[in-house]
């Protein structure tokens, strides 16, 4: 059981450090501090205790305690301050030489484009040793970048850029979270990043996968988000897709159309081209986030669906 | 009502059946809700924040119950986020604001002073009547679809993007602020202009001070609260552009606004429940408060420099790096005045003579837990600890530590030390001492964890959550049956007593200095025989157990 419990997240970033220094300061400062006079108000408390025929003792205060007790805690106050400001300049500050990776947040998941161009979604490949800045907004509402990991978030506010940077120091794989609530789904606004080596990040940039087209498609379709909306249940935005494959859809306003590999790229590509029936033309497009090669995975998994039990998280 | 109360200063020979107080003086259901009375607007106070305090331990209980496992599957999203919205802003603008004052002030305080009731009865009545207007109103919004934003109403979230009951609950919140305004008013006069002959600035109980301060804030500060949720009610129906950036507005913007209430409500509710703890020191010690002075205006320091901090809750906002560095020294600045509190108290043990009495021990629990509280606050006011901290479940922790640990404690410990004086009967005091422990243990189980699990990376306000967090989660659900059992058996043994208890009817049960114990118990409607002249400070206890003669020693 106690295996299981370490204290802190992996420490993963140059920042990290830092911040995990000043947090065991402060512990064992502020355990001797409460320990200290939680043990001296018993003390005194068991020392001084009722007894007949002892009288309370007669004492106004002390100018010279005051003054000392007042002294030595704002000392210390800023000291903390101090030590707390020098490690947030840190943060606010990035080197010259950086990556320029440009982060949205949005109804929920997490939007990253690499400086060469790729996207993805939720999740976040980089590779270690390298600066990396973010510069991030909202298209809808709050939200907050968070890797525990890197001991690093900002929010990402609509209508405005913010900025965050980070060094990566050891490869692996570490959560990513929304930290600002956002709304119904705030707690599935999540991914993985993954730190990799120079040389498997480059890999990685060239994108090559080994998998079968509906297990890569079904992934596409967990790490894209689709899930958060073609799922039945509450908070159910798009249509369900198990069971539809070949089969006719009503559109609204009208007319049908047969759901097949053409009609399922059309909707991912320009999704307010026919929707579905009882449905609002709410989704955005995956333009320019998949590639011809994912659509068809992503054909391939909704295909698969039409046999087995159906979309669950 | 009656002149002939206050005309004749009984002797303590009249049979208790023949006494008056403000309880027996009229027993129909009209006397109460139409009351001016400060001690009937007090138990009015006890009822009401007895029923939302019992509402927003229900809610909860279903959030530790969700977290139980990491999969969201016992609640949908949207309910568990509505949940802890309504646990948060029941919690806070229901009992955490209006319970110690409206409780604990609205009774002891103008007995303190040696007043007849407050300066405003009538306004004093309406402050209880917005309240419960608020309350209830807000509980049928909840019923009746709920609100999903937290209660800190972020926009553009709760302008824009959330489905559900946002603006009703904002003019709800609008309304409610009222009460305190008013309340908070009522006792500036109060104290200002119904202190009895003698009773000067430096002879009044450190409890007044805290409440004293504590309005201040509560007059200067709530108007922002309401002009903000005001402003939020209006931009969701009209659209006018204030918070929404596709409209115009800056969301950064009510983060501002919220917050320079919402900061100083912190200090709203904990104030006064460090007014309650003075009392119970020097009371349960037998001593005067060790350097008095430091004390009372260690309350006003905390009260101004609560205003200048609110930016603290914005050091990853995107709020400027240099406005960050005002706002986090001034914050740590505010360990100080705490400090000198907390060093006070301690030293008044010296020389005391204590009794463990189940008041003190929510003594001992309150120094505890608020501690704690106050220690946690210094990570997070440390920019660049705040920048991992902020919005995970250190924050949580945090501040339950000095809300609940502090304030809740504090609360429990005035109501037990009042509640002869209130009612006429004493609680079982083997009970009484469990309840303490049982809560203090089961305080620490529930929050302990959380500090862990929040450094550990678990965000707030989190439905589902990763696997590896779920053993202290776990823990902590544990404990707040410990907890919620502590408080209900708490709750239980006062209820318990109105009909079994002790028959108290001895002026001073405590044997403790102050006004209030002074006049009969329970109490007589114009609270005094005759008024009171005060003739030494506060906690004359030396005078009191020494056998000298107590008076003229200011």
């Amino acid at each position: 059981m106690l295996q299981e419990l370490p204290l802190t997240p992996p420490s993963a970033s140059t920042f990290a450090p830092q911040v995990d220094a000043l947090y065991w300061f402060l512990v064992i400062l502020s355990t001797v501090v409460t320990v200290g006079i939680f043990c001296a108000a018993l003390f005194l408390s068991i020392r001084y205790r009722r007894k007949p025929g002892v009288a309370p003792g007669n004492i106004e205060g002390s100018l010279k305690l005051e003054l000392l007790w007042s002294f030595i805690p704002g000392v210390l106050a800023i000291g903390i301050f101090a030590w707390g400001a020098k490690v947030y300049f840190y943060a606010a500050k990035p080197p010259k030489d950086v990556m320029d990776f440009y982060v949205s947040g949005k109804q929920w998941m997490w939007k990253v484009q690499h400086p060469t161009g790729q996207k993805e979604i939720n999740d976040l490949h980089i590779p270690v040793g390298r600066a990396i800045r973010f510069t991030m907004t909202s298209e809808d509402v709050l939200h907050s970048y968070w890797v525990p990991a890197f001991r690093l978030k900002k929010d990402t506010v609509p209508g405005r850029y913010t900025e965050m940077w980070f060094q990566a120091t050891k490869p692996g794989k570490y959560h990513i979270q929304c930290a600002e609530y956002c709304g119904t789904k705030h707690s599935g606004m999540i991914g993985e990043c993954y730190v990799l080596e120079p040389e498997e990040y480059q890999r990685w940039l060239s994108g090559n996968t080994g998998e079968a087209p509906e297990v890569a498609g079904q992934k596409l379709f967990e790490n894209l988000r689709c899930v958060t909306c073609h799922m039945a249940g509450q908070g159910q935005r798009g249509p369900e897709l198990t069971g539809v494959y070949g089969t006719k859809v009503q559109l609204e306003g009208g007319g049908e159309v047969v759901m097949n590999d053409e009609y399922i790229r059309e909707s991912v590509l320009k999704p307010l081209a026919k929707v579905v029936k009882g449905f609002q033309p709410v989704m955005n497009t995956y333009e320019g986030q998949v590639g011809e090669e994912e659509i068809m995975q992503l054909v391939a998994y909704i295909k698969s669906l039409k046999a087995q039990g159906g979309v669950k998280q | 009502m009656s002149a002939q109360a206050v005309a004749a200063p009984r002797e303590k020979v009249a049979a208790p059946e023949h006494r008056e107080t403000y309880l027996n003086h009229d027993y129909s259901w009209k006397s109460w809700l139409f009351t001016v009375d400060h001690k009937r607007i007090g138990i009015l106070y006890l009822l009401t924040v007895a029923f939302f305090v019992a509402i927003g331990g229900l809610f909860a209980m279903m959030i530790r119950a969700e977290l139980l496992t990491p999969k969201g599957d016992m609640l949908e999203a949207e309910t568990y986020n509505k949940i802890f919205t309504m646990h948060g802003a029941v919690m806070i603008f229901f009992f955490l604001i209006p319970g110690v004052p409206g409780v604990l002030g609205n009774f002891v305080l103008p007995l303190m002073i040696g007043a007849r009731d407050v300066a405003f009865p009538k306004i004093n009545l309406l402050s209880w009547y917005i309240f419960v207007t608020g309350g209830l109103l807000t509980l049928f919004v909840a019923a009746t679809g709920g609100v999903d934003t937290g209660w800190t109403f972020y926009a553009p979230y709760s302008s824009t993007y959330s489905n559900t009951r946002v603006a009703e609950t904002a003019i709800m919140v609008f309304i409610t602020g009222f009460s305190s305004i008013l309340t908070g008013l009522n006792f500036l006069v109060t104290v200002h202009t119904m202190r009895a002959p003698g009773m000067t600035w430096f002879r009044l109980p450190l409890f007044v001070w805290s409440a004293y301060a504590t309005s201040l804030i509560n007059v200067l500060a709530t108007p922002v609260l309401a002009i903000t949720v005001l402003l939020l009610a209006l931009e969701r129906i009209f659209h006018i552009g204030i918070f929404d950036p596709r409209v115009g507005g800056d969301p950064i913007l009510f983060e501002h606004m919220f917050w320079f209430y919402s900061h100083p409500a912190v200090y709203i509710m904990i104030l006064p429940a460090m007014g309650v703890i003075s009392e119970l020191v020097a009371a349960f010690s037998r001593k005067r408060i060790f350097g008095y002075s430091f004390v009372a205006f260690s309350s006003l320091a905390i009260a101004v420099l609560g205003f200048l901090v609110w930016g603290h809750h914005m050091f990853v906002s995107g709020q400027s790096a240099y406005a960050g560095l005002v706002f986090s020294v001034l914050t740590v600045l505010i360990a100080v005045p705490t400090a000198v509190k907390i060093f006070n108290w301690t030293a008044t043990l010296y020389q005391g003579s204590v009794e463990f009495a189940t008041p003190f021990l929510y003594v001992l629990a309150f120094f505890g837990l608020f501690l704690i509280g106050g220690v946690t606050g210094l990570f997070l006011a440390a920019m660049g600890l705040d920048i991992h901290m902020h919005d995970n479940y250190f924050v949580v922790s945090h501040f339950h530590y000095v809300m609940v640990g502090g304030m809740v404690t504090a609360f429990f410990g005035g109501l037990h030390y009042w509640w002869p004086k209130m009612f006429g009967r004493m609680y079982n005091e083997a009970a009484g001492k469990l309840a303490a422990l049982v809560i203090f243990v089961g305080f620490n189980l529930t929050f302990f964890p959380q500090f862990i699990v929040g450094y550990m990376g678990m965000p707030r306000r989190y439905h589902a959550y990763a696997p590896e967090f779920q053993t202290l989660n776990v823990l902590s659900s544990g404990g707040a049956v410990i907890l919620g059992a502590g408080y209900l058996l708490a709750a239980l043994n006062l209820i318990w007593s109105l009909k079994f208890g002790k028959v108290v009817t001895e002026r001073n049960p405590w044997g403790a200095t102050g006004l209030e114990w002074e006049t009969q118990t329970p109490p007589i409607p114009h609270n005094f025989e005759v008024t009171p002249r005060v003739t030494q400070e506060a906690y004359a206890y030396h005078e009191m157990y020494s056998g000298k003669e107590a008076h003229g020693v200011h």
